[in-house]
């Protein structure tokens, strides 16, 4: 699905990933943790495309397409999804607005027709009992007015509408209670297939508990130091990061 | 990678062009240019005018040589030489149009051109148009099946000579011809434009809407509109709005009057696209327009505008809260571009008990333009219980642009609620960012900001036009000439 070799990237001239190699395939779900700093959510908005950061080095192959290349809405065409760590407002725009512009903007970038109204409506009702959105959310505008938990409900409910390959949850655990955590771990586990995958950003093991990866990645210092099975994340909940830096002699 | 930066956004604002930029080859009869009051009565008696309309304006003339041209508001022009301009330029037609299909085939292209066909309005929408090109009307459709119910939508030169009663009683009674430099310049000089009188308790069952067009060169545009809402009626009107691409200034000086009476209800909308002149801020049109309206008890007029032409803009669509209860909205989204200059709002006057003000305003700036909101709202001592709301919201595309608000508040009674919101932002790159990631084109993710944005303003406006309204705001900010 995606492969990362040797990416290097900076921002205002200071380098933040230096040299992550990663691969996910089809089916999986990569869980990516670290340390504050280390250069996770800079991964996250590298593939995305922001275009603050500067690609030094390295080379991103998603399904056979040079990621790097691409303009940010062409990732997203392609089947690229990121879950903001801040969803961002914008007001006065429906929610239906926006995703249906987004769903006819994608259909029409593959040779598609536009998705008729009835069609879309029946995937929002669908979609939105996924992730327990009330439907009265779907009408009001993009996160505009939003608790937290809202926010990063309706960005799994985005995911769900968007059906991407390759979804990133940035930190999409933070600042959510347990029982909106069950949602959203719900909805990412529901929307699950052999075709598509997962790499989740986060800081916690308890998210883990509910999405349980096939993978774990300790990010560290802008590079992958480490990778286990999902036993990885309890250690790492139970020990720190001090030993990480230990075994690899920093 | 076409991902946003602001200097490619300012690149792609620079290159925007103005689609209406047309000339129509149709013979003029255009009178020599210059100003005196020989003039004035060559004007009058060619449109046959009765002895009462030609006194009122010589009096107005006599007036207007008194008046210096104003210079509070915040914008900076060459004041526009009156001696070089000429006043009367007619579409060389000496017979009048029974029908649409007697209309020339070069002006219904013009106006085919400008999106407007009447055809097809006439069938989808149901909207009578009245069409004034170079100040002179046109075309009127729909005007036997308003006539039917008693409202006479027509040009106001006809209305001069066959409604000369209800002319003379109300025309300069909201805006009188000393009110203010331009308006008095209009009252001596107007060549032409729409009068509308809906009858007591008539509601008018279709939008009625002008369209104005500067064509000739070297004219000015100096149309008057008198809306009457009788006693209990309601009427909605829309004014449309272009003129040609050219490279010297050209003055639009139009008076818009409106009365409401009892319980009646006006809804006024415009939408006004102008040539703004070329990226540089050369050409363009200077619009300084005197809107006023006056509400009788219970009565209650709404302006709604959405402005993206003209090289400079000066107005300030107003309402006279007279009677007890009565109400008075304003709804703007102003948008400046290049080198436009824009300084509008609106007046609110509380004169009634209970009246109610409600004013939005949302102001665009990109390019090197200046964008200003001026508003007052005054409350006068017997003014009891009177209501205000006003938010004026500014969003600036660059760093070169300006916005600024000036509002004004005069309150004599205690009793009075005031509200007065602000803000300035920026088109946020986050925002942007996020519409790309869901696969949305740049183009259009500004396009979907800004419209939501100004949505507030945008629900004003009646249906078909409200779609319109929307192109044009993605046309004007986008530089995708559709």
């Amino acid at each position: 699905m995606i492969t990362i070799k040797n990416l290097h990237a900076s921002i205002n001239g200071k380098e933040i990933l230096k040299g992550l190699n990663l691969e996910v395939k089809a089916g999986e779900v990569h869980a990516i943790m670290g340390p504050n700093g280390a250069g996770k959510s800079t991964l996250a908005s590298v593939l995305a495309g922001r275009s603050d950061y500067e690609i030094t080095e390295g080379e991103v192959d998603f399904d056979g397409i040079d990621l790097l290349e691409m303009s940010p809405e062409d990732r997203a065409r392609e089947g690229l999804f990121l879950a903001f760590q801040y969803p961002v407002e914008i007001p006065g725009v429906s929610n239906i607005n926006f995703l249906r512009t987004a769903i006819n903007e994608i259909r029409a970038y593959k040779g598609e027709e536009p998705m008729s109204a009835k069609e879309f409506m029946a995937t929002v009702r669908e979609k939105s009992a996924l992730v327990e959105l009330d439907a009265k959310l779907a009408s009001r505008s993009v996160n505009e007015g939003f608790s937290g938990g809202e926010k990063k409900r309706n960005e799994i409910f985005q995911m769900a509408m968007l059906e991407p390959k390759l979804a990133i949850l940035d930190e999409t655990d933070s600042g959510l209670d347990i029982d909106a955590l069950r949602i959203v771990a719900k909805g990412v586990n529901t929307l699950k297939t052999d075709k598509n995958a997962t790499v989740v950003i986060t800081h916690y093991q308890r998210l883990l508990d509910h999405i349980v990866p096939d993978f774990v990645h300790v990010l560290y210092d802008g590079k992958i130091v480490k990778t286990g099975p999902k036993e990885l994340a309890l250690e790492l909940e139970e020990k720190g990061y001090d030993w990480i830096k230990e075994e690899i002699g920093q | 990678m076409s991902s946003y930066t602001e200097n490619e956004l300012a690149k792609d604002l620079e290159n925007q062009e103005y689609k209406f930029g047309f000339t129509t080859d149709i013979g003029s009869d255009t009178i020599p240019k210059g100003l005196n009051e020989d003039v004035i009565r060559l004007i009058s008696s060619k449109k046959e005018e009765p002895q009462w309309m030609l006194d009122y304006r010589l009096t107005a003339y006599r007036a207007w040589l008194t008046m210096t041209e104003p210079e509070w508001a915040h914008v900076h022009y060459t004041k526009p030489n009156f001696q070089e301009m000429a006043y009367y330029s007619a579409p060389n037609q000496t017979k009048k149009y029974e029908s649409w299909d007697d209309v020339d085939p070069e002006m219904k292209e013009t106006m085919a051109k400008l999106g407007i066909s009447l055809e097809e309005q006439k069938h989808l929408t149901g909207v009578a148009v009245d069409f004034v090109m170079d100040s002179v009307s046109v075309a009127t459709s729909f005007k036997s099946k308003l006539a039917e119910l008693g409202i006479i939508f027509c040009s106001f030169s006809e209305a001069v000579q066959d409604h000369p009663e209800l002319v003379r009683a109300n025309m300069g009674t909201v805006v009188p011809h000393t009110d203010n430099f331009y308006a008095a310049l209009n009252s001596a000089v107007f060549t032409d434009g729409s009068f509308c009188y809906i009858p007591k308790g008539v509601r008018c069952p279709m939008e009625l809407s002008t369209y104005f067009r500067i064509n000739q060169a070297e004219t000015g545009q100096f149309e008057r509109t008198l809306v009457i809402a009788d006693e209990g009626s309601y009427v909605s009107y829309l004014e449309g709005c272009t003129a040609p691409q050219r490279d010297e200034n050209q003055l639009h000086a139009a008076v818009v009057e409106l009365i409401a009476k009892d319980n009646s209800e006006i809804k006024y909308s415009t939408v006004q696209n102008w040539y703004p002149g070329d990226k540089n801020g050369k050409g363009g049109i200077f619009n300084f327009v005197t809107k006023r309206g006056i509400c009788d008890t219970n009565a209650k007029i709404s302006w709604t505008q959405v402005e993206t032409g003209s090289a400079v803009t000066w107005k300030y669509p107003s309402c006279i809260l007279k009677g007890d209860n009565s109400i008075g909205e304003f709804y703007s989204v102003a948008v400046t571009n290049n080198y436009q200059q824009a300084d509008t709002g609106t007046k609110m006057i509380h004169l009634g008990k209970g009246t109610k003000s409600t004013i939005i305003s949302k102001g665009i700036s990109a390019g090197k333009s200046q964008n200003s909101y001026r508003g007052l709202v005054q409350i006068h001592k017997n003014a009891h219980n009177a209501r205000n709301f006003s938010q004026c919201d500014s969003l600036l595309m660059t760093d070169e642009c300006g916005a600024h608000t000036f509002p004004y508040i005069e309150c004599k009674n205690s009793s009075a609620k005031i509200e007065h919101e602000a803000t300035t932002s920026k088109i946020g790159e986050d925002q942007i960012f996020y519409c790309l990631q869901r696969g949305i084109s740049e183009e259009k993710a500004i396009s979907l900001i800004v419209n939501g944005y100004c949505k507030e303003v945008l629900n004003q406006l009646p249906m078909e036009f409200a779609v319109e309204a929307q192109k044009l705001l993605t046309i004007s900010l986008e530089g995708s000439v559709g």
